[in-house]
């Protein structure tokens, strides 16, 4: 494994603590100068992160850049670190879009800068912990620890309805993960039953074969969490509060990066920990997510506020996600991974163009714009092609995701396959309606007629998303190539998994149908 | 052994011994001479706490070696446990003298018997985590409760003060009644006192004799009281709203560490053979306490009432630690305690701070905009909060993983599964204080003229202290948990 003796991951996830710490001691009048320092450190914190990329080896499926250290002996917890192909180019995405969103808000925000900046990078540290976090107990402490600043950054910098949201936000998110808490020290305790060994590391509980009905219940927990977080069909009414209320920056960050947390958590544990799990949930997921894709897309279509519609076609996107992901094969799973990025990457730009608008105009809602084009013709343009990408163009990035995950489910299920590309046609609908509405025509409202075109600012946070947009719709095949390895080995730990149960129960190294029952006996025993 | 068992053992008693010399010291002093050593009284009382830490820790053969030390006859014990357990009272007392000094001044009550009070609590307190039999436990629960019952009234000039020393002193006589009359059962069937041999008997001899299940159940009332646990916890909100505050942080800290202290040595040690008895009834207990002080907790508009509910629901916390027995489960009360006297009196510090004059500032609403006039203390209040919420990474989260880890291990899961929901729901009351502090505008126009503590030197170092505590216990763990190992109670 390529682990260099610098330990990078922990220097990507610290660096913005480091910001913080220079921070707090600048004078908080000094609005700039926290600025500058937030934004130096969010670019530095990007620079660091670059050479991951290259010093990936792709061919390997192990994690790479490992750092182990013990932490809670006692507990078996340690300070485990390390990526794969899967999480490559999250943590990527993570320093690139934390950059960028604290350059969108420099003259968004007035108020408290020298907070916002501090939850800004207070909350990126927790976002690249979570998708470099390789125990159970350090991933649950970075998955938790974000909600703080998340909460702030709704709650204090938000719309009107802000601290609605903001608590609705925190609860709706913490009540899923506590009972993956719970359900992460029951498999603790059963993972002991089974080897003897006190453990909390991601990777052992991967060759560890369950049994079938514990699977039910600790896939259950953990898809509640995920599910929350991703937001899934029925668990998706945090989001279009959170995104309307939050600030522009607290909208890409969530869009872009947050969500992917609940997809990742899928990949990383429930499907490789619970594989029989996994396969029994499959129709559910499936329903839950073309729901979600049709729904988001027929609600998207209904709004009248352009930050809604996007924060709804983010509930349609993730439905492709997770119906590429189960679809469980190669073809679904790349696609859901860069079906990740590039929501991350067009959405957060949706974001970033409905905040210029705003900033200008100091209203979201569709009816109050119309013939836009005509005084911001730059912004035109790349408005267009964000929309586009999002709506799955051929050329741009979001075609190459989609066709990927349309492939790997039809693969799986026609009927799934075929229901969810009427969301594809839906989603070219509800965004160049909205695009219409908003660009085209004559200009009605008088104070439109003075809009400033893009400025130097503007272009240097839209225009590097833009590249992306254009180089994974163009050539992906960089980007396919590092999560290949690690999405194969993925599959093959399910189905060794798999075939382990129903071909040959005696084969299994631990004796999986046992450890239940000895846990259930273990645990009577103690209580007498 | 044997000898140590029946001489009197003096060195086991020497923190006690110390701490009474000081609150002497301090009533002397008073009677001397009142106006010149006014402002003496809370050093030479650190001192005393100081002094007795220092004398525990110090002492050859604690905690790293699993020494004990017997004294009286048996009658009194030093192990790890109690050891570990009078550092979390001492630790309390020491972050309750620090928040007191200035908030007495200011309410213009510096006298020496404040704090002689507190330090007579404190051997109270120590007396019942080292008691190895009934009637000594009983001793210190008395000592720590009748200084309680002054305290809580201490400021006596107000009404409020006056209603909750009433009020604690009636129920809590009551409750002492249940306690006593549950030992004299036991004492009845089992014909001994000593723990040791109560556990005895009861294997010996064969059945489960009617008498002593009632004894124990009403040791269970009594202890019940004394931790505030649903349904005996009814005196708990309007003590902790009408005691002066830092009176407040000391109740919810050292006196229901000590209730556990003993709760747990009487039921491990002596009734352990019960176990299957009084299983089903701790449950009910632990969700009700859990379920009830979150919810009601969710409605308060006075801080400190809000902290007591919720310091009943910490205590439901605990019981789910307690049920789950054993090695793990013990030990997670242990870690859980310290963590909970960290976060609580580190709130409570900052709410004296804040509290003005006769604590007119102890609504939610007082709170609104702080985050922008005191960031400081906002944001440490913030912390202690989240602590309490159980957000990593601080104490407050990694108690709670301790806790429920324990009781999944013994296989109660349902119970597991409630905790967590139910410190979901805390998460609510906990945030609203940070949404009065971070997102609502001052109602009132901004309160210069307010007095407010900010300046203390013994404030600060409290806030600090606790904020150390939190985040050290939440980041760092593993030396703790070493320590709260080697304090599992071991029985002889």
């Amino acid at each position: 494994m390529n682990s260099p003796n610098f330990p990078i991951l922990s220097a990507i996830t610290y660096l913005p603590l480091l910001g913080i710490l220079v921070i707090c001691l600048i004078n908080s009048k000094r609005h700039d100068l926290i600025r500058w320092v937030a934004f130096l450190t969010a670019v530095v914190t990007f620079l660091v992160s670059l050479p991951l990329y290259f010093l990936f080896d792709a061919g390997k499926w192990q994690m790479q850049f490992v750092e182990h250290i013990p932490w809670i002996t006692q507990f078996g917890i340690s300070y485990h670190m390390g990526i794969d192909g899967i999480s490559l180019l999250l943590v990527m995405m993570t320093t690139f879009l934390s950059a960028l969103a604290i350059l969108s808000t420099w003259t968004a925000v007035e108020k408290a800068v020298k907070g916002y900046m501090v939850s800004l990078l207070f909350l990126e540290t927790g976002m690249i912990g979570v998708f470099c976090a390789l125990d159970f107990v350090l991933f649950y402490v970075f998955w938790e620890i974000m909600l703080i600043p998340m909460y702030f950054i709704i709650g204090i910098w938000g719309g009107p309805r802000r601290i609605y949201a903001a608590v609705k936000f925190f609860i709706y998110t913490m009540s899923g993960s506590v009972l993956m808490l719970v359900a992460i020290l029951f498999l603790y305790f059963m993972y002991y039953q089974a080897t003897g060994i006190y453990t909390f590391d991601i990777l052992s509980y991967y060759n560890l074969g369950l049994p079938a009905h514990a699977q039910f219940w600790l896939f259950l927990a953990f898809f509640l969490a995920f599910a929350i977080k991703v937001p899934m069909f029925p668990f998706h009414t945090w989001l279009p509060d959170a995104h309307v209320e939050a600030p522009t920056a607290g909208s890409v960050i969530l869009a872009g990066v947050l969500l992917k947390m609940g997809t990742y958590g899928f990949l990383r544990f429930s499907l490789p920990i619970f594989p029989q799990a996994t396969v029994n949930f499959i129709p559910l997921v499936f329903i839950l997510s073309v729901i979600g894709i049709i729904y988001g897309a027929l609600v998207s279509l209904a709004q009248d506020d352009i930050k809604k519609l996007v924060a709804y076609s983010s509930v349609s996107h993730l439905g492709y996600c997770m119906l590429g992901m189960f679809a469980l094969n190669v073809e679904g799973v790349k696609g859901s991974l860069l079906q990740m990025i590039n929501h991350g990457l067009s959405t957060g730009a949706l974001f970033l163009i409905v905040g210029i608008l705003y900033e200008r105009r100091h209203t979201r809602l569709i009816s109050d714009y119309g013939g836009v084009m005509k005084v911001m013709p730059m912004f035109a343009t790349l408005f267009l092609l964000v929309a586009f990408s999002s709506m799955g163009v051929p050329g741009l990035n979001g075609f190459i995701g989609e066709l990927l995950i349309l492939i790997g489910a039809f693969k799986a299920s026609v009927l799934f396959g075929a229901l969810a590309t009427i969301g594809l046609v839906l989603g070219a609908v509800y965004l160049l309606w909205m695009y219409k509405r908003v660009m085209y025509g004559a200009i009605t409202k008088e104070e439109n007629k003075v809009l400033p075109d893009m400025t130097g600012r503007e272009y240097a946070y839209l225009v590097p998303i833009i590249v992306f947009i254009v180089w994974i719709g163009v050539y992906p095949l960089p980007f396919l190539n590092k999560m290949d390895a690690s999405v194969q080995h993925l599959l093959k730990v399910m189905d060794h998994q798999k075939s382990a149960r129903t071909d040959a129960p005696d084969n299994i190294r631990l004796n999986s149908n046992n450890i239940l029952k000895n846990y259930e006996q273990y645990a009577a025993e103690r209580r007498r | 052994m044997e000898q140590l068992m029946t001489t009197i053992n003096l060195s086991a008693i020497y923190p006690e011994i110390i701490l009474t010399g000081f609150a002497l010291l301090i009533l002397v002093m008073q009677s001397f001479h009142r106006e010149r050593f006014k402002g003496y009284y809370g050093i030479v009382s650190l001192l005393g706490v100081a002094a007795a830490i220092a004398f525990i820790v110090s002492r050859p053969g604690s905690f790293s070696l699993q020494t004990v030390e017997y004294s009286f006859s048996g009658m009194w014990v030093v192990d790890n446990y109690a050891r570990f357990f009078k550092l979390i009272f001492l630790l309390g007392t020491f972050l309750t003298i620090l928040i007191s000094v200035k908030y007495l001044q200011h309410e213009a009550m510096q006298y020496g018997e404040y704090y002689a009070l507190v330090l007579f609590a404190t051997i109270g307190m120590m007396i019942m985590a080292s008691g190895a039999e009934l009637i000594t436990i009983f001793l210190g629960i008395e000592l720590m409760s009748v200084t309680l019952y002054v305290l809580a009234g201490y400021t006596r000039a107000r009404m409020v003060s006056n209603e909750a020393a009433l009020k604690y002193f009636l129920l809590g006589s009551f409750a002492t009644g249940f306690l006593l009359y549950g030992i004299a059962l036991i004492f009845g069937s089992t014909g001994t006192t000593s723990l040791k041999a109560i556990s005895e008997v009861i294997a010996t001899a064969g059945f489960k004799n009617p008498v002593t299940i009632i004894g124990m159940a009403l040791l269970v009332v009594g202890f019940g009281f004394k931790t505030a646990s649903v349904p005996f916890h009814m005196w708990a909100p309007d003590v902790y709203e009408g005691a002066p505050a830092p009176v407040t942080a000391f109740m919810s800290a050292g006196p229901k560490a000590a209730a556990f202290a003993a709760f747990v040595r009487i039921f491990m040690a002596a009734l352990p053979s019960l176990q299957s008895e009084w299983t089903a009834v701790i449950w009910v207990i632990a969700v009700l306490t859990m379920t009830v002080g979150n919810v009601i907790a969710l409605v308060q508009d006075n801080i400190k009432r809000m902290l007591a509910y919720s310091s009943i629901a910490h205590a439901g916390y605990v019981l789910v630690g307690f049920l789950a027995a054993g090695e793990l489960g013990v030990t997670s009360i242990l870690y859980y305690l310290l963590a909970y006297t960290f976060m609580n009196i580190g709130a409570f510090a900052i709410i004296v701070m804040l509290a003005g004059k006769d604590e007119e500032r102890v609504y939610i609403q007082d709170y609104k905009g702080l985050g922008y006039t005191q960031p400081v203390a906002a944001i440490a209040m913030s912390l202690f909060l989240f602590s309490l919420a159980g957000i990593p990474p601080t104490a407050g989260f990694m108690g709670k993983f301790y806790i429920f880890s324990a009781a999944i291990k013994e296989g109660y899961i349902g119970l597991a599964i409630i905790g967590v929901i139910n410190s979901v729901v805390s998460v609510y009351y906990y945030l609203r204080v940070t949404v009065a502090m971070y997102m609502q505008d001052p109602t009132v126009p901004q309160n210069s003229q307010m007095q407010m503590l900010l300046g203390s030197p013994g404030l600060a170092a409290a806030v600090l202290i606790s904020a150390y505590g939190v985040l050290s216990l939440g980041i760092f763990p593993a030396g703790y948990m070493a320590i709260v190992r080697q304090s599992f109670l071991i029985l002889q």
